[in-house]
This record gives C-alpha cells, structure tokens and sequence, in this order.
C-alpha cells in the first residue's frame, strides 16, 4: 500500500509529493483531535474500502495496513511485531496483524508520532483477504466497539454477477449503513455520497492517464516504488474529495512535462538516465528497506512498468469507474473488482496483458511470506505468464514488515541474476534460454527462465 | 456383529488407500458414475450424492506420500494441504474424480481453486463462497443462489435431471449420518476409555470416501461394538483439541496424544463429517433448507465469521460441555485461520482458568516424541493441579 514518507524517497521532490505529504499530515492531525472535534472514527481496510461512503457521513477512516507499512518504513515494525509474538502471536502469520498489534500496544502512536484515536466502529470490508477476518476479530477484542462486516464475494468463475452484486448492496444497506447512522446519530446524506463518487471518478480518470505513461520508452514513472505514491491518496482518505482531485491533477502535469522531456523516472537518488530493463512486477513491495529494494533496480536500469499491487485498491486501467447514479452498486462492483479478490486465471490475464501492453523484458514476482492472498499460485502466475509471453520470469522472496526476512545480499543477488537473464536472451534472441531447478528444490531459490 | 478390530481395520484401509480404490470400485459398480471431490471444511455434499455422483473428502496426503511436485508449486510458508492435493493430483491419484469443488475457508485453498481451473481444464471445478451474512434476507438469498448455480452445474455434470425430491431423500440420509456421528462423539465424549480417538478418526474418515449409507451403517456398527467391547478405564486428562479442522494431523499425533495420557472428549478433526451440527429439514425446500443448515446450525470455527461475542467463548462452552480439563490447540504450520485467532483462544482460556497447550504439526510430521512429552507434561499438570 501507499503512503510512504516522501522524505524517505531522497531528496528529490515534486509537487505533488509535496502535496501528498501535507494531506497525510493534515488527515493524521485531524484524527489526532477527532475525539476533541467530535468526529467519529471508522478503522477499515484499503481493499474494498467505502471512503466515499464514510465521507458522506463526515467520519474519519483509519487503515491499519497503511500504519502497518508506515512503521515498517520507520523502522519500528520489528519490534511491533517482536512484542505481538512475545503475546502468542504466531510466527506464521501475517506481519501486518502482528505489527498493528505491537503498535496498539506500545501505545499506538501514528505514523506522524501522535496518538491515533480509538475507533467507534470497526467497518470490516472483508474483500480478497481472509486475514482481514481475523484481523478484526482481535482488534474487536481491544477497542470493545461495534463491527460492521461486509462481505465481498471472491471471482472464483472470474465473474461478479448481479447476485454478488446484489448480496453487497443489501449487506450497505443492512448492515454497514445502519452502523454507520448508528454511531454519527445521522442518516446517509445521499447527495453528498453522489458528489464524492462523481469527484472519485475524475480523480480515476488522472491516475490511469499517470499509470499508462510507462507504455512510453523511456517510461517517466516507475509504477512499482514509484506507483505506491501515486495510488496512496486514492487508495485511502483521500477517494472521492476535492484534494484527491487537485492531487491527480498536479501528478498528471508533471508526468506529462517528464514526457514532454523524454525524462525517465524519479527513483530515491534522482532520475533514472538509461532505461534498460522493463519489469512487470507482480507481488507488495518490501517497506523495511523500501529504498534499499528501489535502488537494486534503480542502479541497473530497471524500472518497473506495470504491477499488480498498484491495483490492490481498484483495477481502474481495466475500465472501472465510480459512478455517482448507481452509489451502491458502483461501490459494490469497486470492492469485488479488487485485485486481490480475482481468481488466478484472471491474474495470470492481467500479468499477460501488461506484459505485452508495456512492452515488458519479464516477470519479477516479490513473494511475500506475510500475504497467501497474493503469494499462494505465484509459482504458477510465474510459469504460465512466461509460457505465454516468452518473457523470462524471476522470483524473490521478502515479506512485507519483517526485517528478518529481508535479507538484502540475496536479494540484490538474484535481482542482478535475472536482469543478466534478460540481457542474455537479448544477445540470444530467438534462442532458448533456460535455467533448469529440479522440481523439488525449494521456490526460494528458484530463478527459472522457462521457453 | 463385527468386532471394533474389524471395523477399524476397514476404516484403516480406505484411510491407507492414496490410490482411492473404493471411489473406482464405486464408480465400476454404478455403471462409471461420476466422483466429485471436495476440500476442507465444508460444502453441502447432499447436492453431490442427490446427482447422483460420489462425494470424496479429499484431506490431504496424510503424510504418506512424498511430495516431489506439489513442493514445485508453493513457497516454503504454504500449508501442507495444496502441495500434497496437487501431488496426488499430478500422480494420477485424483484422475478418477470429475468435479473438484473449494470452499472458502482460507486465501490458500481460495487460491487452489484457481490453480486447479488453470492445470486441469478438463475438470469440473467450482469455488463454493459461503456467505458470512447469516441474515436469511441477505447471507441466505445470496447462498441460495449459489446453491441453485451448484446444483445446476453438477446436473450437467451427471448428465441427469434429479428434482427436488432426490436433494430431499439425500438430506435425509445426511442427517442420518450426522447423528450417527453425534452419537459416536457423544460417546467418545462420555466414556473415552471405549473410544480412542484415533479409532473414531478413521471412523470418521472413511466417511470421505463412503457412500453416506454405508458410512452411516459402519458409525453404528463400531458405536455397537465399541461399547460392547472391554477396555480399561484409565486416569487420562480430558482434553478438547482443537485447530485441526483442515490440514489434518498424521494418525500418530492422535495415537500420541492418549499414549502421553490424553483423553480427547471433543476435536474438530474432519469437522466437515459433523457441519451443520443439527438435523437440515427434510420437508421444505431444499435448497432454502440447505442454505438454512449452514446459515443457522454452522459449528464455530476459525474460517467462519463469529458476529456476536467473541471466538473464545465457543470453545470455553464446549470445555464446559464435555467437562473438559485442558484445551490442546493443535494447528497446522503455516495455517491462518488457526494461527491467527489462537491469541484470542489463549485469552479465554485463561480468563476461565482452562489450562492449555499449543504446538503446530504438518500432515507430513513423523516425529512425534516432543509432543509426546509436551502432551504428557499437560496431562500430568492437570492431574496433580488441576482444582477438580
């Protein structure tokens, strides 16, 4: 997820980094005096999140995926998630859980160092995420409030039908909506859930143009390291409010001069001079070492043109908008059309597309030891995407906010490894290239290069 | 009557049988009707069984395989279950089953489903959402077209048109087995001396591959020969274990459980033989009764969502129940629904003063004297200091 402190992106800052810093600031400030200003405080989740909705009745969302990442680029998720395990947390499990718990722990202190507020109402949007359940469940356990649960229906056929749709839209309307008056003492307003979704959809439109720039050689963004800026805002608070409108505006400009000027992307020691590989990057990135991980890439000329966790909060390159004259619907369909919430025959689809689309050297896959929603069937993501396109894949595995498992040696190694790949099938075009694993070798090590 | 060695060494037997030799002999027998297979923990097998098509319990390898190519496709932090369902899979072991359907209970068989559309498109295969909206207007009219889209697909799939009277006369017979099987762990429960829990383990899984009315007929067989039969009564702790709904653990982790001086009064080994946990109705119409069933009569369990009170206080209940002294939590590595939800066990349990223990295992697991020892300790602990 998105929302990372500009800061530690380097010292080279556009305007709209600049501005994007200051809406974060400004949304953890008001959460800070929320119980003083009298706003109501709803804690949710990035996937299948209803910002509009929680707008419209004036309430504050909060992500703990998005503290969970912020700590993780602090450097404090270690010991968050050192303290869930000493309270019997397992090992096993995802680092978000254990980092949030740590952090409500140590006094659950923001990303911005002041106290985050306690929640009035957990909005469960259980959407492409199993663990969200759970998640919930022990936080329910802490703040003693009520729990709104939205449940998502998977793309298990790679569909979402007009039943799916509809069992969400009766869920808003029994379910989530009636908390949600319950706990703000007032009705849906629903003009202004209109307004919001109308200004989400212009806010849409900007983010794709800025997303489909890096079809152009060179690519002036990097939709990966740099993509998780640009998804941040309307991934969370921000959806569907005028500064998300103002924000998208800006990016576009100055991704339009960037093209203008033929200039490569900003990566966290300046821009990127000779683009030399294009990577489709499926997979979260790593937060520990966040810049560390860009500059693996950056220093060898690679920069990501597409990826998959870009979409983790809305496939809007596939088409969808929010639209204002169907508010539930539209919500409905924008949770179940998540990226996480695809069956993997679509994923694979995807993956394909950007490939071509992008005009892509490969496939990198980051396997994060946290997230079987996403990491379960990368393997296979993997091999079926190289059969179709022909482009080498590569696999390496980080996790999300554990430093232990992220073991930078070896993974700048097998980076280094699979850009050689891809430059040896360059001077071997046409040839076969491959590098044979025998099948019960352990994925960790694998860096296959399949026909 | 059959004595339990018998029974139990029939269980045995289709436990042992990775080759599924009564599913082909089955199918021989029913002029090549299909098998439709199915993962943890629960789908409404009556829909499979009234098309007239083998439901089989798929549960993994039982650690009685070696998983060469079912490792090729999962990351070291996966679960066991997905590498050895695809190992059998990919060694030919599944090619007498049609259909494969996959519930929701975790991101990883969520996302086998997928894996399965892409590496056996010849197969039938389905990803059985549940809802976790219990409200009948909502969750259920949800689920009931699901059921409706499920039942359509495995017509098809049978190539026969059965009405609703078939899913009536299956969920009759459904509910004969569930309370056959209610009575074998009611049983269990009162006199665990007559019923180790392995025996009832195997019992309870043979109904994976069984016709429902044979596995019924067996339940009762070895109810009748297992109180019949002379068995010591000894000083074991009462213990509930818990965790195990999916992956399952190897049989001698439940042998090693009583031999460490355990008794299991309840578990949730194979909790699909026992969902929903009250009679589904017989007379109505079916799919509503169905989706009713799972709606109303769910047993608690990590994959379900619990929207009132809190995960532990299920497990605290049934501790009281069953007049339970200790809680084993036992889950497999790398499972979250388990894992993740223990913490909140762990709390309840101590805040109702129920002594507990906790260690993971894989179905592959062949070691079994640490949780020997750690299962001992327990079970010693509660018998010097337990208050009762």
């Amino acid at each position: 997820m998105s929302e990372p402190d500009p800061k530690a992106a380097g010292a080279v800052k556009d305007a709209s980094m600049i501005k994007q810093k200051e809406m974060i600031a400004g949304h953890f400030s008001a959460l800070s005096r929320a119980k003083e200003s009298g706003k109501k405080v709803v804690y949710t989740f990035v996937p299948g999140n209803l910002t509009e909705l929680l707008h419209a009745f004036d309430v504050l969302p909060v992500y703990p995926e998005i503290n969970a990442l912020q700590s993780g680029m602090r450097k404090k998720s270690g010991a968050y998630i050192t303290e869930a395990e000493r309270l019997g947390h397992s090992e096993d499990v995802c680092t978000y859980v254990k980092c949030d718990i740590g952090m409500l722990k140590a006094g659950n202190i923001g990303p911005t160092g002041e106290k985050l507020p306690e929640p009035d109402l957990l909005l469960l949007s259980y959407t492409g995420c199993f663990t969200f359940m759970k998640w919930f469940e022990l936080l329910k356990r802490e703040y003693h409030c009520p729990v709104a649960m939205l449940h998502v229906p998977y793309q298990g056929d790679g569909e979402f039908t007009p039943a799916m749709r509809d069992y969400v839209v009766d869920q808003l309307r029994t379910e989530v909506i009636p908390k949600l008056e319950q706990i703000t003492g007032k009705k849906l307003d629903e003009a202004k859930l209109e307004e919001a979704l109308a200004r989400s959809s212009v806010a849409e439109d900007d983010l794709v143009w800025v997303l489909e720039s890096a079809k152009n050689k060179p690519s002036p963004i990097d939709a990966y390291f740099g993509g998780v800026y640009y998804i941040g805002p309307i991934f969370t608070a921000f959806r569907g409010t005028d500064l998300a409108v103002d924000y998208y505006r800006t990016l576009r400009a100055e991704v339009q001069q960037r093209l203008d000027l033929g200039l490569g992307p900003l990566t966290p020691e300046g821009e990127m001079k000779n683009e030399r590989y294009r990577l489709v990057v499926e997979g979260p990135p790593n937060w520990t070492s966040f810049n560390e991980f860009w500059k693996m890439f950056a220093d060898e000329g690679a920069v990501v043109v597409a990826s998959s966790y870009t979409k983790v909060g809305g496939m809007y390159d596939a088409g969808f908008r929010h639209d204002p004259t169907r508010p539930l619907e539209t919500l409905a369909e924008y949770c179940a059309g998540c990226y996480t919430n695809l069956n993997l025959p679509s994923r694979i689809s995807m993956l394909e597309k950007y490939v071509r689309e992008y005009s892509a050297d490969g496939l990198l896959i980051n396997s994060v030891k946290s997230c079987n929603s996403f990491s379960a069937g990368q393997l296979m993501i993997l091999r079926e995407v190289e059969q179709r396109t022909g482009v080498p894949g590569g696999f390496i595995e980080t996790d999300l906010v554990d430093p232990r498992y992220f073991s930078a040696a070896n993974v700048k190694n097998r980076i280094e490894s699979y850009l050689q790949m891809i430059e040896q099938k360059r001077r071997n075009a046409g040839a076969r290239v491959s590098v044979q694993v025998p099948a019960a070798v352990a994925p960790k090590t694998r860096l296959a290069v399949l026909p | 009557m059959s004595s339990v060695e018998e029974i139990v060494g029939r269980a045995d037997a289709l436990y042992h049988d990775l080759e599924f030799g009564s599913v082909k002999r089955w199918r021989e027998a029913h002029g090549g009707a299909k098998a439709v297979g199915y993962l943890p923990i629960w789908v409404p097998r009556e829909l499979i069984d009234a098309a007239g098509m083998l439901p089989v319990g798929l549960m993994g390898g039982r650690g009685l395989i070696e998983i060469i190519r079912g490792d090729a496709w999962f990351q070291s932090y996966i679960c066991q279950i997905p590498r050895s369902t695809i190992e059998l899979a990919l060694t030919g072991r599944l090619d007498a089953i049609d259909g494969f359907l996959f519930p929701s209970i975790c991101d990883v068989i969520r996302n086998l489903s997928g894996m399965w559309k892409v590496m056996f498109p010849q197969k039938y295969v389905r990803y059985v959402d549940v809802p976790q909206n219990y409200d009948s207007a909502v969750g259920g009219r949800f689920f009931e077209g699901e059921l409706r889209h499920l039942w359509n697909d495995l017509k098809k799939l049978s190539g026969t048109d059965p009405g609703d009277d078939a899913i009536r006369a299956s969920i009759a017979r459904y509910n004969a087995n569930r309370r056959a099987i209610g009575d074998l762990m009611a049983l269990r429960s009162e006199q665990p001396w007559r019923v180790p829990t392995w025996e009832a383990y195997l019992v309870l899984f043979a109904g994976n591959v069984l016709p429902v009315d044979e596995h019924t007929a067996m339940v009762r067989e070895y109810i009748a020969a297992a109180r019949a039969a002379d068995r010591p009564r000894r000083d074991n702790a009462r213990v509930v274990v818990t965790g195990s709904f999916c992956e399952q653990p190897p049989l001698g982790l439940l042998k090693t459980l009583e031999l460490a001086g355990c008794y299991v009064v309840a578990d949730d080994l194979a909790l699909g033989r026992r969902w929903p946990d009250a009679d589904v109705d017989e007379t109505g119409e079916p799919l509503h009764a169905l989706s009713e069933g799972f709606l109303k009569h769910s047993p608690p369990t990590a994959a379900r969502y619990e929207p009132d009170g809190d995960r532990g206080a299920p497990l605290v209940q049934l501790v009281k129940r069953t007049r339970a002294e200790g809680v084993v939590l036992a889950a497999p590595s790398f499972c979250d629904p388990a894992l993740l939800e223990q913490p909140i066990l762990q709390d309840s349990l101590d805040a109702a003063k129920v002594p507990w223990t906790a260690f993971k295992y894989s179905e592959s697991l062949g070691q079994f004297q640490v949780i020997r020892e750690q299962a001992g300790t327990f079970a010693d602990s509660i018998k010097l200091w337990s208050e009762a």
